[in-house]
């Protein structure tokens, strides 16, 4: 018998994207019921909120969720969206997770001993809850949205799906992040002039002694690294995407090849006077920062290679040139003279928790846990960067943290 | 081996700010100051500033003494020099706040910093503050600052050092990014 909203059910999982189906298939292993309520399709913000030429940043090998991996004859390919939408289909009907898709949450709330989840269709009674609603629900726009001239077209990294839905002028792109230099790049190649506001960012070669980087970050057990190795999560959490694209055209992705490109750097947009915008006078600092950050990685990613017998052979040690930037790079860019037309918003993203009616936000509006495990007892979290380990962000560091967080939760039921 | 045997002392108590970010973290209105200068004219282009009190922590503070500065221009500009330029102590400040963030950067990542010296330099145009030229601005065409700096570190490390320093600093945030200014006036 399918679950049945009238009974209650010992567990809702919000969302069926990865993480949530992850969950759901180490809930399914430990027979505990539950049902996945998924506001559009599974997968959905991988299929309706992602621009048409994106791809993974990470390599097909690394594709993996409990029980499930990549299993076709590219492994160090990058799946592009229809494929990743397939992987995650194709994952759902063999785990035989039971979603509720068209389902949209609108309130939880805490309800005799567990909770109550309001939806559009029904409402569903619960002991456990696991949020698997994501990260990047909402695009995080500066208040200087605001002081833009009317005339600006603006849109976000979440709206943003080919270049034909921007006017013909040039383009600054605000945020110097993955999608900010994907998008940079895209657009350049239309044709169109491209200016970059940079900010700080993460650094990151695609490619680094012949190995992928993701290798190295896996291999070097990085990725496995937990919250306690850092001493400011909430920063860390916080960091942009390195700057990465999906594919090994470039060995290095990063500020050199767009300016190689013809797209001219900023700083960071701090305002808008009129039709002018002001840019900060930070960028050769945000720059040094980056350089000597990646510098820092790779000088320990040649610590473990040399350390860990039989991790090679590798190519030489290899060091990548700084970051070009102008003596005085332009402070302000006035953008009707210079025929700027559009600015695109890359400049991250937030969640969306605007239906949680559980006192368990910090002031920033995100969940208070420690580990996935909600300040409220019986709910959960899962699919946040940094969560528990360096991995949590990505598709394969699912399944370590919905194990983490169904052991807590069959706990939890059965005491 | 006897570096890492050495204690870092650089003077900063990393241990008493690291408390203090938890504690602001946790009481935002706590973490609101106010900087606070009065000012007197003199003659000529000389003035005399103090500093002493600021508000912080929910109350009133004050310095363990009142501070006073002196500002004028030089003879070149026919005036008396009784004090450093407005500019000059804007250079001073900016100094000030970076080799502060250095040593407790330093401190905080357990790096003895034996000596730290700066060098400041600001290019302008005096066309504009003359009204000459109305397409040059009246401040600097830019800083620049250098730093010599002679730590138990390797030079990445100590780059490393001065760059979170500029991330952090309150003054190089000032120079480098718009700020609104008020003024308003009153007849005494």
């Amino acid at each position: 018998m399918p679950p049945n909203p009238a009974q209650p059910i010992d567990c809702i999982v919000i969302g069926a994207g990865h993480a949530g189906l992850a969950v759901s298939a180490c809930l399914s292993e430990k027979s505990i019921e539950h049902v996945l309520l998924e506001r559009g399709e599974v997968g959905n913000s991988w299929r309706n909120e992602r621009w048409d030429s994106l791809t993974l940043l990470t390599p097909n090998w690394q594709s993996r969720l409990p029980g499930y991996a990549y299993e076709g004859d590219d492994p160090d390919g990058f799946m592009d969206m229809p494929s990743l939408i397939g992987f995650i289909d194709r994952y759902a009907r063999e785990i035989g997770a039971p979603v509720r898709t068209q389902t949209t949450v609108q309130s939880v709330t805490v309800h005799d001993g567990g909770y109550r989840i309001e939806t559009d269709r029904e409402a569903w009674h619960a002991r456990t809850v696991v949020i698997a609603s994501g990260a990047c629900n909402l695009p995080e726009v500066p208040r200087v949205t605001a002081e833009l001239p009317e005339d600006i077209f603006q849109l976000t990294a979440r709206d943003y799906r080919n270049t034909d839905q921007l006017p013909p002028g040039g383009v600054l792109i605000v945020g110097a992040s993955a999608s900010g230099l994907q998008l940079a790049e895209e657009i350049r190649a239309s044709g169109r002039d491209v200016c970059i506001a940079v900010g700080e960012h993460v650094r990151l070669p695609r490619r680094y002694r012949g190995r992928d980087i993701q290798w190295w970050m896996h291999h070097s057990g990085l990725l496995d690294e937990g919250i306690d190795v850092v001493d400011d999560l909430r920063r860390v959490r916080q960091l942009p995407s390195p700057q990465l694209t999906g594919d090994h055209q470039h060995q290095i992705f990063d500020l050199n090849h767009m300016s190689g490109q013809g797209i001219r750097l900023f700083g960071r947009l701090m305002g808008v006077r009129d039709s002018t915008a002001l840019f900060s006078g930070s960028l050769k600092n945000v720059c040094a920062l980056a350089d000597l950050k990646m510098k820092r990685l790779l000088n320990q990613l040649d610590d473990w290679a040399e350390e860990t017998p039989g991790a090679g052979p590798f190519e030489p040690v290899e060091r990548f040139p700084d970051t070009r930037v102008d003596e005085a790079p332009t402070l302000s860019l006035d953008l009707a003279n210079t025929g700027i037309e559009t600015v695109l918003w890359a400049t991250g993203f937030r969640p969306d928790y605007s239906w949680l009616d559980v006192p368990v936000m910090d002031r920033w509006g995100l969940l208070k846990h420690d580990c996935g495990v909600v300040e409220s007892p019986g709910m959960y979290l899962v699919g946040m960067p940094f969560m528990r380990l360096r991995k949590s962000s990505f598709i394969h560091g699912a399944e370590d943290d919905a194990r983490h967080v169904t052991d807590h939760l069959a706990g939890y039921l059965n005491h | 081996m006897s570096q890492h045997e050495r204690t870092v002392d650089n003077g900063v108590n990393v241990g008493a700010l690291l408390d203090a970010r938890d504690a602001l973290t946790e009481m935002p209105e706590a973490a609101q100051f106010k900087w606070r200068a009065t000012s007197e004219w003199r003659n000529g282009t000389h003035s005399r500033h103090t500093v002493s009190k600021f508000f912080g922590l929910g109350e009133e503070q004050s310095h363990v003494q009142e501070f006073s500065f002196d500002t004028d221009h030089p003879e070149v500009f026919a005036s008396e020099d009784n004090g450093a330029t407005p500019v000059e102590v804007v250079l001073v400040g900016l100094a000030g706040c970076l080799s502060a963030g250095i040593a407790t950067v330093a401190q905080n990542r357990d790096i003895q910093l034996n000596s730290v010296k700066a060098t400041l330099e600001a290019p302008m145009d005096l066309a504009g503050i003359l009204g000459i030229d109305s397409d040059v601005r009246n401040g600097f065409d830019g800083i620049t600052v250098r730093y010599e700096i002679d730590a138990d570190a390797s030079e990445d490390d100590i780059a490393a050092i001065v760059a979170q320093s500029q991330k952090r600093s309150a003054v190089f945030d000032i120079i480098a990014n718009p700020t609104n200014i008020s003024v308003d006036v009153k007849k005494a």
